[in-house]
């Protein structure tokens, strides 16, 4: 059978020919990647620095704002160099941090105890769509008036989409079990606990984490949002203020950065989720 | 009769089984006075036209819905009957399914642990050895460990037969278990579900669209009229177990699938000729 299949030559050469193509694969992606992003600079560098376009005079162009990022001695107070940098960094790290961890040990439970028991979403499934459709900066003086402080609104606006976003999903993903593998199970003498821990948790997880991903998203839209109105660390005001001060390679920094940490945030969602779904993802099939 | 074995349990009795669904306001009569005596040990095939009722009757053995009257016992216990509409799901009936069932996020291993670990009747490792021996004498010894996604479908289907008789269950529901597989596949598959039936004869209860398929296996075939579904022709295939593929070039053979052909037919056209005049108002 697929045992002796595993280590006849042929099948040798072939998981070999597969190493070789995934890797020329590997590299073409790569490839593309630095182009994209060169064409991307080119782009910036020709309308900002070189056509000096009428909109576009006023921006710094790139080597503007790579050579204060990198400089031990920033003209507008904000490098690579400076203390402050790496303070905003991890005040929006923290906030986002906590909101989402907040919102996905409440939402997933919420989410899947929805999708699983009918009586649940019947009681919450309602109020639960009447909210969601607020956008977090409708929230924004309700949290102010209910909170205390500067950090507690801002987390609690980080959070709020970023629940809504990932109970949903973990209620879609409750949903879309396969009904015969719920039957199956029963028919195995499964109680209703087993049923929810090891097949609806498990049938679950995969959509779970794309909500998650999109909860990780809206959680650094609104948290954004949040510290441009409060707050007075973090990157949505580092950028806040770079346009009120007219800093505006500060701006692009704080852009930039944003778009960094963002997507290595989602990157280690990511990790996690492979190394939980391990089943969905395994292309050799010779794990033993 | 010739049976593989005697047993004393797995007798499964459907006594005017009537199942009405009912939604809005359409009434669809899909089982009419179902009466069906399964024995010990036996594999009953039923076929019938698409649609007519099978997974209806099927699904009220499981205890997957109810009946909207009648009554099934397995070994003279009530399942389902009056004072009880609907019977428990257990695994004393375990379904095999169409399109398979195993959990994609366990292994072989734990799929097919996972009915006695569930039921708290073992041990881990006195279900992990169990397990062990029916994957061996399955021919699956090796594959503990893979997912469900790095097997053939084939496999597939041989690890769910195992999972289902780690149960030791009276009854074995099988679906049209076998559909999905290409024809060669199918015929290993008869082959193995014949030879755990000569290791274990659990009593099998098999719908199938397939006729060859329902005389290799069965020692009794039921055709079942067009909606609403009862019995109209049970045939009797008098060809001794254990049997394997050399059977389908005798006459024999060739012989109870042409009558069974002309049976299925027959209930085919009447099924075309009851939509034809539900069509026409
Ligand atoms: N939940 C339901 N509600 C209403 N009608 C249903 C329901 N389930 C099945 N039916 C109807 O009952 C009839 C019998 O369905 P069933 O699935 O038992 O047929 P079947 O013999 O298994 O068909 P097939 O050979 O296609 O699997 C069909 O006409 C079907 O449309
Ligand atoms: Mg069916």
């Amino acid at each position: 059978m697929g045992d002796v299949m595993q280590n006849h030559p042929a099948a040798t050469a072939a998981r070999k020919s597969r190493t070789l193509r995934a890797q020329a694969a590997a590299g073409a992606r790569i490839a593309q990647l630095l182009l994209g992003f060169a064409c991307a600079f080119l782009f910036w560098y020709l309308t900002v620095d070189v056509w000096q376009l009428p909109r576009f005079a006023n921006l710094p162009g790139p080597s503007e704002v790579f050579s204060e990022w990198f400089s031990p001695d920033p003209i507008y107070g904000l490098s690579f160099y400076t203390p402050d940098y790496y303070w905003h960094i991890l005040h929006s790290l923290a906030r986002v941090g906590v909101a989402f961890v907040l919102a996905t040990l409440l939402g997933v439970p919420l989410g899947l105890l929805m999708g699983w028991s009918q009586r649940v979403r019947e009681y919450v499934f309602p109020l639960f769509e009447l909210l969601r459709p607020i956008p977090p900066l409708a929230w924004v003086p309700l949290a102010i008036l209910m909170f205390h402080g500067t950090e507690t609104p801002v987390i609690f606006l980080t959070f709020l989409a970023a629940f809504f976003a990932t109970a949903l999903n973990s209620m879609l993903g409750a949903r879309s079990i396969d009904p015969s593998l719920i039957r199956a199970a029963r028919c195995l003498g499964a109680g209703e606990w087993r049923l929810f821990s090891r097949i609806v948790v498990p049938g679950a997880l995969p959509q779970v984490f794309s909500g998650l991903q999109i909860s990780l998203g809206v959680a650094w839209f609104s948290l954004v949002a949040a510290e441009m109105v409060s707050g007075e660390y973090g990157l949505g005001y580092l950028i806040n203020t770079g346009y009120s001060m007219a800093t505006y390679p500060t701006i692009f920094i704080g852009m930039i950065t944003l778009g960094v940490v963002g997507y290595l945030t989602s990157v280690v969602i990511r990790l996690i989720e492979h190394a939980l779904l391990r089943w969905g993802n395994d292309e050799q099939g010779g794990r033993s | 009769m010739k049976r593989a074995a005697p047993t004393s349990i797995g007798h499964l009795k459907i006594e005017d089984a009537v199942k009405v669904y009912r939604s809005r306001n359409v009434e669809t009569l899909a089982v009419d006075h179902c009466s069906l005596d399964i024995q010990p040990g036996e594999i009953c095939m039923i076929v019938g036209p698409s649609g007519c009722g099978k997974t209806t009757l099927l699904n009220a053995v499981a205890g997957f819905h109810g009946l909207t009257s009648g009554r099934i016992t397995l070994d003279g216990e009530l399942l389902c009957g009056p004072g009880k509409p609907m019977a428990e799901p257990g695994p004393d009936r375990v379904v095999v399914f169409q399109n398979g069932a195993l959990f994609p996020w366990m292994t072989v291993l734990d799929n097919v642990t996972f009915g006695p670990l569930s039921q708290k009747t073992m041990t881990t490792s006195e279900a992990r050895e169990k397990a062990r021996e029916l994957l061996a004498d399955a021919g699956l010894a090796g594959m503990e460990h893979r997912y469900p996604e790095q097997l053939s479908s084939g496999v597939r289907r041989r690890v769910e037969i195992a999972r289902a008789m780690m149960n030791d269950p009276a009854v074995l529901l099988l679906d049209e278990p076998y559909r999905a597989l290409d024809s060669l596949t199918r015929a290993m598959m008869h082959e193995a579900l014949l030879e755990m039936h000569a290791r274990r004869p659990v009593t099998i209860l098999f719908i199938t669209h397939d006729l060859e398929e329902a005389v290799f296996l069965g020692h009794r075939i039921v055709v079942m009229s067009a909606r609403p579904c009862r019995p109209t022709l049970q045939m009797e295939i008098d060809i001794p177990h254990p049997r394997d593929y050399s059977i389908t070039t005798s006459d024999a053979y060739r012989g109870y699938v042409e009558s069974a052909l002309d049976a299925v037919h027959l209930e085919a056209q009447k099924s075309f000729a009851a939509n034809e005049a539900e069509a026409r108002p």
